[in-house]
This record gives C-alpha cells, structure tokens and sequence, in this order.
C-alpha cells in the first residue's frame, strides 16, 4: 500500500530526525576551544568546570530524565575522587586507568545502593539518597587514616596521560583531559538519551502505570540508569581528583550534592543541554562573587533557588523556550 | 459450554485480597475460556477495577492462586504477566499523550519484541516495529491519525488507541477495563465494533456499567458485589436472574 | 555487673533527654509532611533560629530562660507563618523535587544569615541558675538541665497527644491526614488548617531548637548538619503520625547516645545502616501503614 508505506517512511524519518546531529550540538566544544585560548589563565577553573558539567550530566540522567529525586549523588563522586586519589597515592598515578577504576567502583555502589533506594518511593527514597551519601562520608571521616579525613588526601601523584601528557602549571594537559573525558560522556549521554532504554526512561516518569502494563521491566530500567549515572558521576569525581591532586571528605558532602542540584536547575532539567549552561554560568559567577564574600553568595544563591522554583522552573533553557514559543506565537 | 478439563486461558482459585477492614475480593473463583468473550459487571465498589489489578498484579493478593494458560502466575510480577501474554486496558485512558498514536502503539510493540530497553541504538531505526505497528493501526482504522499527537483526538478515539496499544503486546488474555467509559454515545459504536472484531483467539474479558454492550457483546457474565461473585451463565440466564435484578434495582431507576 | 548496669541507665537517661529534644523538633516536620505532603527540608531552620533566639535574648538581653523560650517560639512561629503563605502554598501537591530544591535554597540563605548575624561559632547556652547542676534521683545523680529535659518534654508530649485527640482541632488535624479531599468535602478549612498546624509545629521546633541547645549546638550549619535526624524520626516514625515519630525519636536518641558511650569509633554510620534496614522493611514507618 504505497500510503502506508509514505506514512511509515516518514514516521521513521521523524524518529531518526531526533538523533541526528544539529549544528549547535557543536557550539559547546567550539566555546570550550576558544575559552582555551582566550583565557590562558583560568584553565584550572576551566577544567572544574568541565568536569562538574559531567557530573551534572549524570544528576540529569538520573533525575531529568528516570525522574529520581536524589539528594546523595555526591557518594558516587567521592568514591570515584578517593578511588582515583587512592589509587595516585599508591603508585598507581595512571589517569585514564584511574578514570575506569573509579567509573568501577562507582558503579558498584550505585548498583547496591541502588538496589536498595529504589525499591522505596517518595519520601523514604529521598532520604535514602541522603543517607547512602552520609554514609559513606562518615566512613571517610572516620577512616582518616586511609583517606585523610576533613584535611584531605596526601601523597597524590598522578602520572602523565597516556604516558605522554604531563599535568604541568598553566593547567592546558588538565583542560584537554578534561574536555575529552566530557565528549565521550557526553556522546554516550547522547546515545543512551536517544535510545529505546532512554526513551523508555522518560516514559517512566511520565507514567509508570503504562509503562508496567506494556511489560517493561521498571525497576531493571531504573536501577540500570542509575548505575550508569553513578558511573559518570563517579569519573567526574576522578576527574577532580586527578587534575586538582586532592581530594577531601567535602566530596562526598551534601553541599556538593545540593550545588549540583542547582546548578542543574540553573540551566534547566531532563533537556541534556541544561548542564552544560548551568554549570559554567554557576561556577564562573561563584569564582567571581565567592572570593568577595562567601557569606553573601550563599545568601543570593539561596534566594536564586527560591526565584528559581517559584518563576523560571524550566532554568535557562526553560525561558529560551518561553521566548521561542512567544516568537512563533508573533509570526 | 466450556470444556473445564483443558486448561483454562485465565483461572483464579479463592482470590482474596482486603485492605484492612475493606474487602475487595473474597475467595473469587473466576475462569475465563480460550477465546471467551466473557463480561464481568456489578454495581460501584464491587470490586471490578481491583479484580483486574489483582490478576495482572497491580495489586498483591492476601490468598488465593491466579493461573495462565495452567501456569501459576501469582508471584509474577507485572511486566512479566504482560510477557506470559496477559493484557489490560485502563479505565481512564492511560497514553502518553505528547506522543503520537503511531509511537504510542510502537512502544508496546518494541517492548514485547524485546527491543525496549535497547540502549546502543536510536528509537525507531528498527523498522519492523514500526511496521508492525502501523499494520495494527489499520486493521483498527486509526491508520489516518497515526502521527498525530494523542491528545488532539477526540476521546472515542483515545479509547481505541488504548486497545491498539493492548494488541500490540499480543495478548492471550486481554481485560478491557470499561472501554467505552466516558466516550458519548455517537462514539461508542466503533468501540463495540473494535471489540466485535478481535481475533478469535484472544479471551477477553470486558469490565462495563453499559448493559447494552455487555449483552451485545457478551457469551458469558459474571456478576461481582462486594468483591464476592453473586451468579455467573449466559446473557439470558443473567438477565433472568432475580438477584441480579435486585442488585441492578437501583442502577435501573437511573438509567 | 554494676558497671554495666551504669552505663546502661546512663544510656537510657542521656538518650531519652536527647529523645525528647529530636521529638519536639521533628513532630512539626512529621505533620507538615503527612499534612501537606511537602517535603520541607528547611525545617532545621525553625529549630536553629528557636535556638538563636534564645540564646541571644538570654545572653545579650539577660532575657529570663522562660521568658525567651516564649518568645522564641512566638517570634519563629509568626516567621513561618510568612514563609507558609508566601511560598509553601504554591507547592502543595506540586513535584517533590519543586519542594526539595525551594527548601534547598531557604537552607542556604538561613546559613548565610545565621552567619552574617551570629558568625560561624556555636552560640554559648547556659541553663538558668535553678537548672544548673546536679539532682539526686534517689539511687543516683544526674544533671539537672537533662532531668529537666525529660520532665518537661513527657509534659508537653503528653500535652501535645491529648490535644489531638481530645480537640476538634487535633480531630480535624486527623481527618485531614486521613483523608484530605474527605476532609474538605466535609467542610474543614484545610488551607487554615495547614497555617496553623505549619505555625504550631514549627513553633515546637524552635521550642526544641531551644531546649536542646547544648545537645544541638547552635551554629550555621545547624540545618544541614542534623537534617539527617529529623528526616530519620520522621520517616521511621511514619508522615503525618505524631506517636510514631516518637518511637523513633526514642530510638534514635538512645541508639545514638549507646554507641557514642559504646563504639565512638563507629559513630554515626550503624545509626544509618540500621536505619535503612529499617526503611526497608518498613517504608512506610513503625507506625504508619506498612
């Protein structure tokens, strides 16, 4: 039936549509590029800066998009920050080996924290997620002979990457390293996001009911996106560690965890791009305010959240679409 | 008249699940014939909706033994029920209603072809599911909206969109849970034909307040209050029946 | 033998005063979360400023204890009040992550506050004369402020349980936890309802935020610091009870107090393993539906 094969075609075509690459999926690296060179002295912030947008790429994936609300997402970076620090104070200073090992060993406890947070809901859930991160940051604490508790780590010595690239003063090794760690989180994001698992996510969110009565393994699904997410969470943590030589019992805290939340928030959830404005509109400005006094840019920080939730839900990217929607309502 | 000695399509034995002080099934002893077109009625809060959730495990039963095809489901959960072949629809229409109908439908259809949780390729590069769910489409005449958004049609529609998505999963056993709920009456025809249609291989067991599709529809009633069955035969022996029409007495007058 | 018998009554004692400051604090929480159903996770903050509140009237004002306790819960009770109308109302029934990012930021800007005002260090708390010291229960000593604790907590817990069940005003607290929509079709005002029970529970946290002052201290990071106890009373207590969470207040409280005597270098981290085994056999709470 030469109708019904134009409607399928097109349908298809409107599903392939989704995936493609658009050409301002490439706007982000380009900006990154040319930070490099424009400003040759905040490399270090830089590199923060790209490994926090990964990391909030996987509060996204998580919360954004398998719609779990977690306040503990911290436990996964921590333990791939002390994994990887460990791992550098022991002779073991290989960054991209540290980055797998770390990804492991986040991955494992967030496939048994997960096993255990998501057979809850609501309330309950929520407090899970608090307490696996509080967890594991008392045992920090405690075994600070280990992890050398509130004062840090000592003793990280991390070697070239690849063998090649040493991590020197000026901060360019740790910019790239950083920068291509984020592109193939990002590319794989954008694979899972795109993909039948990920799609099914969203519709788990939406509507669990529907999704049971079509026989999708909810929970599977669940726990499978948040070990992923533990995963990327946890090489963000490694990420840190390594470039910063250091890595202290605050990653593991419940301020890293609420800060991400908000920086996620900032540039807007579940729509893949929201981290990547977020966070460097977050970090910059906290670079910027912070340094002048840190009791104020908690207070306006606080306030933003507050304005946030009440006027601009959607973040940055919440009112770019406001404003497009406006635009074409003018046509 | 049913032969009991095969294997039923869907048995339950002394199905019993109460909420406190709240009974809503009470020992039920229900069976459902291969190809059955069976209806369950009774009055509001008899126990219908729960009976449905219990069988497709929405809801745990305090007793009592659910059987497939001969198999024992009971610790199924739910998704594996759907895979054993054991199908709902929901009362108020339950679609992801930014999508379109085709994607509604494509979504079950991937799901039971074991492609849903594919995580290494995009949604909808396979095209033998979005075939086979189009097909499925025309065969109930929503082939003309199939890429519109499901919120856009009309409710009738959206109805009969829920039972798409339902054959998608090719059931055996397909619970309808009062599809024609809330759609006017210049609607519901369709509706009925849609049912009047289903393969003949399926059991269906349709949940409905309207009289006039139970009876259209149809070969075998069960009458359920308050979570226990009352009497069960053929549309004349119900519609005989002096208890089903003292139960109904009320519903009557409002009729 | 008798040793063990010290300690353990030692336990019991320290742990129950600790109970009893945990129960004031987290039973406004419990509510405004079975009530409400809004995760309010700034309720650290009522509790905080109660205990700023006193602290300052009795150091700086030379405020009598009494006296600035019912100003601190007068003073933290209109304040909340403001917030309820102003932005909780807008989120009642709204996603949960709405609820968790708005208390996120009211955390954040009481941190400031606090620190803007009071500076990072822990306010000093000194019980009033007649409270100082130690009284002789018969068979041993014990601190006097912690007898006090005991005694006055027992009062207004009791207080507290014959109000809502003796009131039309805890009856209709009951129904509209019960059932909300039942509630209004009846005809109860929820949305006053929710005003005034918001007001009352956040009321008795600062009243617990200032009794519980040397147990708790109070500094910036009070709200983050102990959010994890009252989350931990509340949800192992059961939303909406207010026996429930006292059960778990107990058992917290005792627990925490056992293994701080016990296994310090353990610490806190059997309290939230146990708790979420709890959580997991019980998601609900001890004595909410299982």
């Amino acid at each position: 039936m030469a109708i019904a094969e134009r409607v399928v075609a097109g349908a298809a075509e409107t599903f392939a549509r989704r995936h493609r690459f658009r050409w301002y999926e490439a706007l982000p690296w380009l900006i990154a590029l040319a930070a490099y060179f424009a400003f040759p002295d905040y490399l270090a912030l830089g590199s923060q800066i790209l490994a926090t947008v990964l990391f909030a790429l996987s509060v996204d994936l998580v919360l954004g998009y398998a719609g779990i609300v977690t306040l503990g997402q911290a436990a996964f970076f921590g333990t791939g920050a002390y994994t990887a620090g460990l791992l550098a104070a022991h002779g073991m200073g290989a960054p991209v080996v540290g980055l797998f090992v770390a990804a492991a060993a986040a991955a494992v406890v967030g496939v048994i924290s997960g096993a255990i947070v998501l057979r809850t809901t609501g309330l309950t859930q929520l407090m899970m997620t608090l307490m696996v991160a509080v967890m594991l940051y008392e045992a920090a604490n405690k075994a600070n002979s280990i992890t050398g508790g509130a004062d840090g780590l000592q003793g990280m010595e991390v070697s070239p990457v690849l063998g090649f690239f040493h991590f020197g003063l000026y901060g360019k090794t740790a910019y790239f390293y950083c920068l291509a760690a984020l592109f193939v989180g990002w590319l794989v994001m954008r694979r899972i996001v795109h993909s039948p698992f990920g799609r099914s996510l969203t519709g788990i969110r939406e509507n669990e009911a529907r999704m049971h009565a079509i026989g999708s393994p909810v929970f599977k699904r669940r726990l499978v996106a948040y070990t992923i997410s533990a995963a990327m969470a946890g090489v963000s943590g490694a990420l840190v560690a390594q470039t910063t030589q250091f890595v202290a019992t605050d990653s593991l805290g419940f301020e890293r965890s609420g800060n991400v939340l908000i920086m996620l928030l900032l540039g807007g959830i579940g729509q893949l791009y929201g981290a990547f404005i977020g966070v460097p509109l977050y970090m910059i400005a906290q670079d910027r305010f912070a340094a002048i006094d840190p009791v104020y840019w908690y207070f306006w920080i606080g306030l933003l959240l507050v304005l946030m939730v009440m006027f601009a839900r959607g973040g940055v990217l919440g009112i770019i679409d406001r404003i497009g929607a406006l635009i074409r309502r003018q046509r | 008249m049913t032969d009991v000695a095969m294997p039923l399509a869907l048995e339950t034995r002394g199905l019993c699940k109460n909420f406190g002080a709240l009974t809503v099934a009470n020992s039920i002893d229900f069976r459902l014939a291969h190809g059955a077109r069976h209806a369950l009625i009774g009055p509001n809060g008899a126990g219908k909706t729960s009976f449905v959730n219990l069988v497709t495990g929405v809801l745990h039963p305090n007793d009592g033994v659910i059987m497939l095809d001969g198999a024992d489901i009971t610790a199924l959960t739910q998704a594996q029920r759907v895979k054993r072949g054991i199908v709902r629809t929901f009362q108020i229409t339950t679609l992801f209603r930014g999508l379109s109908v085709l994607e509604n439908v494509t979504l079950a259809v991937s799901e039971r072809l074991g492609s849903g949780g594919d995580i290494h390729r995009p949604a909808g590069s396979r095209r033998h599911i979005i075939d086979e769910a189009y097909a499925l489409l025309e065969r109930l005449r929503l082939h003309d909206e199939a890429l519109r958004p499901v919120k856009e049609l009309a409710y009738g529609r959206q109805r009969l969109v829920e039972i798409a998505v339902a054959l998608g999963l090719a059931p055996k056993v397909l619970l309808l849970d009062e599809p024609a709920a809330g759609v006017p009456s210049s609607e519901s025809g369709t509706i009925i034909e849609t049912i009047e249609r289903l393969p003949a291989d399926i059991a269906v067991l349709i949940i409905e307040h309207d009289m006039d599709l139970v009876f259209r529809l149809a070969r075998r009633i069960t009458v359920l209050v308050a979570g226990q069955i009352l009497v069960e035969g053929t549309p004349p022996e119900i519609a005989a029946d002096a208890r089903v029409r003292q139960v109904y007495l009320g519903e009557r007058a409002h009729a | 033998m008798n040793e063990i018998l010290s300690a353990a009554v030692s336990i019991a004692f320290f742990g129950l005063a600790f109970a009893m400051v945990l129960y004031l604090i987290s039973v406004g929480l419990s509510v405004t979360m079975g009530l409400m159903g809004f995760v309010n996770l700034a309720h650290g903050v009522f509790a905080m400023f109660g205990g700023y509140a006193v602290t300052t009237l009795m150091n700086s004002y030379g405020m009598p204890f009494w006296l600035s306790l019912i100003c601190a819960v007068v003073i933290v009770a209109a304040g909340s009040v403001v917030f309820e109308r102003l932005l909780y109302r807008h989120l009642y029934g709204g996603a949960e992550l709405d609820q968790v990012l708005l208390t996120i930021g009211l955390i954040f800007m009481s941190v400031a506050t606090a620190k803007y005002f009071w500076g990072p260090l822990a306010q000093l708390f000194q019980p009033p004369p007649e409270l100082r010291g130690q009284i002789n229960l018969g068979f041993r000593e014990f601190p006097t402020y912690r007898s006090f604790l005991i005694v006055c907590g027992a009062v207004l817990v009791t207080g507290l349980w014959l109000a809502l069940d003796r009131t039309r005003f805890g009856a209709k607290i009951r129904a509209a936890v019960d059932n909300l929509k039942m509630a209004q079709a009846v005809g109860i005002n929820t949305s006053g309802l929710f005003t005034v029970a918001f007001a009352l529970g956040s009321g008795l946290a600062a009243l617990g935020g200032g009794l519980g002052a040397e147990l708790l201290p109070i500094y910036p990071g009070y709200a983050t610091d102990y959010l994890v106890y009252f989350l931990i009373v509340v949800s192992v207590g059961g939303l909406g009870s207010i026996r429930g969470p006292f059960l778990a207040a107990l058992l917290l409280g005792i627990a925490d107090t056992a293994f701080k005597y016990l296994l310090p270098e353990i610490g806190s981290f059997f309290i939230y393993a146990l708790t979420l085994a709890l959580l997991m056999w019980r998601p609900r709470g001890l004595i909410g539906p299982s």
